[in-house]
């Protein structure tokens, strides 16, 4: 019996729910979404890679290549919280349904090894990285 | 003539949210006994340690359970720091307990109303889940994300409240416990509530200890035993009084998780007003060695962590007793004798976490 006046007062009102997808909420600023490399910046030191839980991150030192699973990824952020050059950024919104499995591939230009920064300044050309 | 029928009960089934499976043997509708199987969601969590680091091994600990997933990270946190000789800063302890209350708060919420549910009062049911909103808002909003909130780390927090979340904070569990409290005559006073819940699947004062029950199982029949008492975290700083009802019954066991639900919304207000200003995080001096056990109260009761370390960055063992371990015994003694149609109730009001229980 003391439900009933909360049913009726629930009856009248609009629906707790929205009409998704129609209308959608607003994500919170701190929400854990997708990440983001922005690979100009990224100095491929692998500490994203050695800190995921998951082992979501695969890091090529030397061919200038970062590849993300966002199938893996547990969205914890601890590798954007570990990037020492802040390439890595997470945004507030979440990835969308996806048919297919995919790798996000990323490829940039690696800091030149020390040794050939030394042959460098020697007057020889330092290797390129590979794009 | 032998008048005995078997019935099995999961691991799918429309009460249990988890699997898990259990044998009756009946005679009409009286159960005569009950014999249970586990081992349906095993998923191998604890041996991750031998391949994950131990700061890494927090994320793996916080996904043993859905609902209480703050409180394994915590209760992790807290064994590898008594091993390394550090302590968390006290606004780390005291957002520890914020966070610890919100997930003890959503949990009892789902619970309230799957039980709800088991007894057939569907718009109870969908009230409570409507009120939970509130909550999984504050950690989608403070945290980051709804349940998995990976706040916790070795040493510390990784998140802060900035005084404008408190504000909404506080207003959003104002208008909770608004919610709450509507429910509370249906919960507590409702003639068909209490006819369905009040004498069933009753656990003796003296049984309760004899079998080893664990939190709202064992403080509704009677014994203040709470780990929060203990005052781990920043417990002992705040009035924390543990929630005990007498009758041992069905009933009681949902009184003590209502007015549990109340209490750490006051514990949560309680903490937000007197959250002191320090760092997040201290450095760690190194790789834990030795061993380490820790305790916490988990929604459904006492939760034990055991890690054992060799000084290098994987742990050598982990071990995790849960509660609802604890109090499957309890509830295979509770059921015989009870009538077929109060099974899922009798089985709910231990709040069953499978997952908990198989990692």
């Amino acid at each position: 019996m003391y439900m009933l006046k909360n049913v009726l007062r629930n009856l009248s009102a609009s629906p707790a729910t929205r009409s998704y997808p129609v209308e959608d909420r607003e994500p919170f600023p701190a929400y854990r979404g997708r990440i983001h490399n922005a690979v100009e910046a990224c100095i491929f030191c692998s500490s994203c890679a050695k800190i995921c839980p998951s082992g979501a991150i695969v890091v090529d030192a030397r061919g200038g290549r970062w590849d993300y699973d966002p199938f893996l990824c547990v969205y914890c952020s601890a590798c954007v919280e570990k990037c020492p050059t802040r390439c890595l950024k997470q945004e507030c919104t979440h990835r969308t349904a996806s048919v297919d499995k995919f790798v996000v591939s990323k490829r940039g230009t690696p800091p030149r090894a020390k040794k050939a920064r030394e042959e460098g300044s020697k007057g020889q050309k330092a290797p390129a990285g590979q794009e | 003539m032998n008048r005995t029928t078997v019935i099995p009960f999961g691991p799918q089934h429309p009460v249990l949210p988890e699997p898990l499976h259990i044998k009756f043997v009946v005679e009409d509708e009286t159960v005569v006994q009950a014999v249970p199987q586990l081992g349906f969601v095993h998923r191998g969590l604890e041996s991750l340690v031998r391949t994950k680091d131990f700061k890494q091994m927090v994320f793996v600990v916080e996904r043993i359970c859905g609902i209480c997933s703050c409180i394994h990270a915590n209760c992790y946190c807290n064994a590898i720091e008594d091993m390394l000789g550090v302590t968390a800063p006290p606004r780390a302890q005291f957002l520890r307990v914020i966070w610890s209350e919100l997930h003890r708060v959503h949990s009892h919420l789902l619970w309230l109303g799957l039980f709800a549910d088991a007894f057939g009062f569907e718009s109870v049911f969908h009230q409570f889940w409507r009120i939970r909103e509130h909550v999984m808002d504050i950690c989608e909003a403070t945290a980051g994300n709804r349940v998995i909130l990976s706040v916790n780390v070795v040493g510390g927090v990784r998140r802060d409240l900035t005084p404008d979340q408190i504000r909404w904070m506080l207003e959003q569990l104002n208008e909770l416990e608004k919610g709450v409290l509507d429910m509370s005559k249906t919960m507590l006073q409702d003639y068909t509530v209490q006819e369905r819940t009040r004498g069933i699947g009753v656990l003796s004062k003296n049984d309760a200890r004899l079998l080893g029950a664990a939190g709202p199982t064992l403080r509704g029949s009677g014994w203040a035993c709470d780990e929060r008492m203990r005052g781990y975290a920043a417990y002992k700083e705040l009035n924390f009084v543990p929630v005990v009802e007498q009758d041992g019954d069905c009933y009681a066991r949902s009184k003590v998780r209502f007015y549990e639900t109340l209490h750490s919304l006051e514990l949560i207000r309680e903490a937000l007003h007197r959250l002191p200003e320090s760092e997040l995080a201290v450095k760690l001096p190194g790789n834990p060695d030795g061993e380490s056990v820790f305790r916490v109260e988990q929604p459904r009761g006492e939760l034990f962590y055991y890690v054992r370390a060799n000084g290098g960055k994987m742990l050598e063992r982990m071990r995790v007793r849960t509660p609802t371990f604890a109090n499957i015994p309890p509830l295979l003694h509770m059921l015989p004798g009870c009538k077929l149609p109060d099974i899922p109730v009798i089985v709910l009001s231990i709040d069953p976490c499978i997952s908990c229980t198989e990692r």
